[in-house]
């Protein structure tokens, strides 16, 4: 099963970059968005992945094809890039990877010896609000002050001047 | 206390123990994920059908006509024929559409159905997998056909397949809020996410009665915005027949069109499921309190029973919406969704918060 999804993950993910239709290339990252929700469901992991599932793939995937479909040139092909880009861009992913690999080979590995722990949702939700050891309070504060940051500044800016607009 | 209510865990069990007798342990997983398989697949087309028969009969019913009654008793047998003939049909090609995607979208959709089905218990003992986070893996799975949608909408290279599509994408995804608010003020009575144990809790009475009037306004705006994430009337602007021919699925034929038609229903049947799950109680039965006598009785009726008569009764109230009320205006629908149904279940959350944390629930 391992071998399947990271497989798909492999395979898909090459033709995100490669296809040159961007829709299309929308639906492979999807694809390879959903087999790594598979994996996590292999680690049994639940939570994540479902929340990979609602997030990534429900989420951000369809903001994604809807900004694609509310663009003009949807069925626009990309042009093919350049010989100098190509190679630039090959060698750099490369040596990014034989260098990823090379540390992964030389890096001794040793087998956990914890127990598997038990993912359970109050768990979870207990750690994310606690003050003390190893709780995410302030992590959990912080992003959620900038996520409503971010979604005044978001209204703000989709919000119509009024009278910008009868001038027009 | 509900201990004469037949386990159908007995009855796997028993199934697993004599295909263990028979063959290697890697053989029985197999075997037995093709049983599931098979029987998922027979119950899907089975209540898929019966559905579309269903739908017909309540839409004669409410309109005073009489409805599908020429091909076997009462009709039964007309989806089995339409159904053949949409096999038998021609699959149209469209020029300048994306095949591949054109092709992809069904099976997008009709597969978040089923994965959806997966998590749902039917009966006591009988459920496919019981995840711990149940309530929000079958939101995760059902959000995500609406990918399915905008993608039909768009291959199909026709204006009203795309407006349909992104008029059916803004519903779902606003609407889905309100369905994750509503069935999180169960999770919040609960204290779990697993589906099992909101059954269990339930014993001593439905979420429904025990949570008093939050409880109640919270099933109620589940019955609304589920009505309205499945794309049905009043809200199925997506496919309003008037203004926009099908909607996302004008240009699919034969058994492309069939997929479509055949997920819509059954993401029906898995909304009904759901809420009955949640607020009804699922497979339990119909318990009081400390009745003792009255709930030993109840228990005599099987939990089979129980579990798709409350199902069949919220179907009944989603086909009565469809059939009495006009279709909304896509401002209307957003209106309704971000002004009124938010607000209310954000505020209503916090209500339950309160009252768990009083205590003041039975």
């Amino acid at each position: 099963m391992f071998y399947m999804f990271s497989g798909i993950i492999l395979i898909c993910s090459l033709l995100t970059i490669t296809t040159r239709r961007i829709l299309r290339a929308a639906v492979y990252l999807l694809c390879v968005l959903l087999a790594t929700a598979g994996l996590y469901f292999m680690l049994k992991y639940q939570f994540m992945a479902a929340v990979q599932l609602t997030l990534y793939a429900g989420g951000i995937v369809v903001l994604i094809i809807f900004s694609i479909l509310l663009t003009h040139h949807i069925s626009h092909l990309f042009e093919k890039p350049d010989l100098t880009k190509l190679i630039m861009g090959i060698s750099a992913a490369v040596i990014g990877s034989v260098m990823v690999i090379a540390t992964l080979l030389t890096h001794p590995f040793q087998a956990g010896s914890t127990t598997e722990l038990p993912v359970d949702m109050t768990e979870i939700g207990n750690q994310l609000l606690s003050t003390g050891k190893n709780g995410y309070v302030l992590p959990f504060e912080l992003i959620s002050i900038l996520l409503l940051a971010a979604m005044i500044a978001a209204i703000v800016i989709a919000k119509k001047d009024k009278n910008k607009n009868s001038e027009i | 206390m509900s201990s004469n209510i037949y386990d159908f865990s007995s009855l796997t069990g028993s199934i697993h123990s004599w295909l263990s007798g028979l063959m290697s342990s890697g053989w029985v997983i197999f075997s037995e994920m093709v049983l599931v398989g098979l029987v998922f697949l027979l119950m899907y087309a089975l209540i898929g059908l019966f559905l579309v028969y269903l739908e017909r009969k309540v839409c004669a019913i409410m309109q005073n006509r009489v409805g599908p009654n020429r091909v076997g008793k009462w009709g039964l047998l007309q989806t089995i024929a339409d159904l053949i003939k949409l096999l038998l049909k021609e699959l149209i090609p469209i020029r300048k559409s994306d095949a591949l995607l054109f092709n992809l979208a069904p099976f997008i959709v009709i597969i978040c159905s089923f994965l959806a089905m997966a998590a749902l218990p039917y009966a006591k003992g009988l459920q496919a997998i019981d995840f711990n986070i149940g309530v929000f893996y079958v939101m995760a799975v059902s959000s995500l056909s609406v990918v399915g949608i905008l993608l039909a909408g768009w291959s199909s290279n026709s204006k009203y397949s795309l407006i349909g599509a992104m008029r059916s994408g803004a519903q779902i995804v606003s609407y889905e809020l309100s369905v994750g608010l509503s069935l999180l003020a169960i999770v919040v009575f609960t204290g779990s996410m697993q589906l099992s144990t909101i059954i269990e809790s339930q014993a001593n009475g439905w979420w429904i009665f025990k949570g008093h009037i939050p409880a109640f306004i919270s099933f109620i705006i589940f019955l609304i915005a589920s009505t309205a994430e499945i794309n049905r009337g009043p809200f199925d602007l997506a496919e309003a027949e008037s203004e926009l021919t099908a909607g996302f699925h004008t240009e699919y034929s034969g058994i492309k069109f069939a997929f479509f038609f055949l997920a819509e229903y059954m993401n029906m049947f898995i909304v009904a499921a759901l809420g009955a799950t949640v607020f009804l109680g699922g497979w339990m039965p119909f318990h009081v309190g400390n009745w003792e006598g009255f709930n030993h009785i109840m228990d005599y009726i099987p939990s089979v029973v129980w579990f798709f008569s409350k199902t069949f009764f919220l179907i009944l109230i989603i086909m009565w919406f469809k059939w009495t009320f006009p279709r909304l205006r896509i401002d209307q629908l957003l209106t309704l969704e971000w002004k009124y149904l938010l607000p209310i279940s954000l505020l209503n959350i916090v209500v339950i918060a309160f009252i768990v944390l009083m205590g003041w629930h039975f």
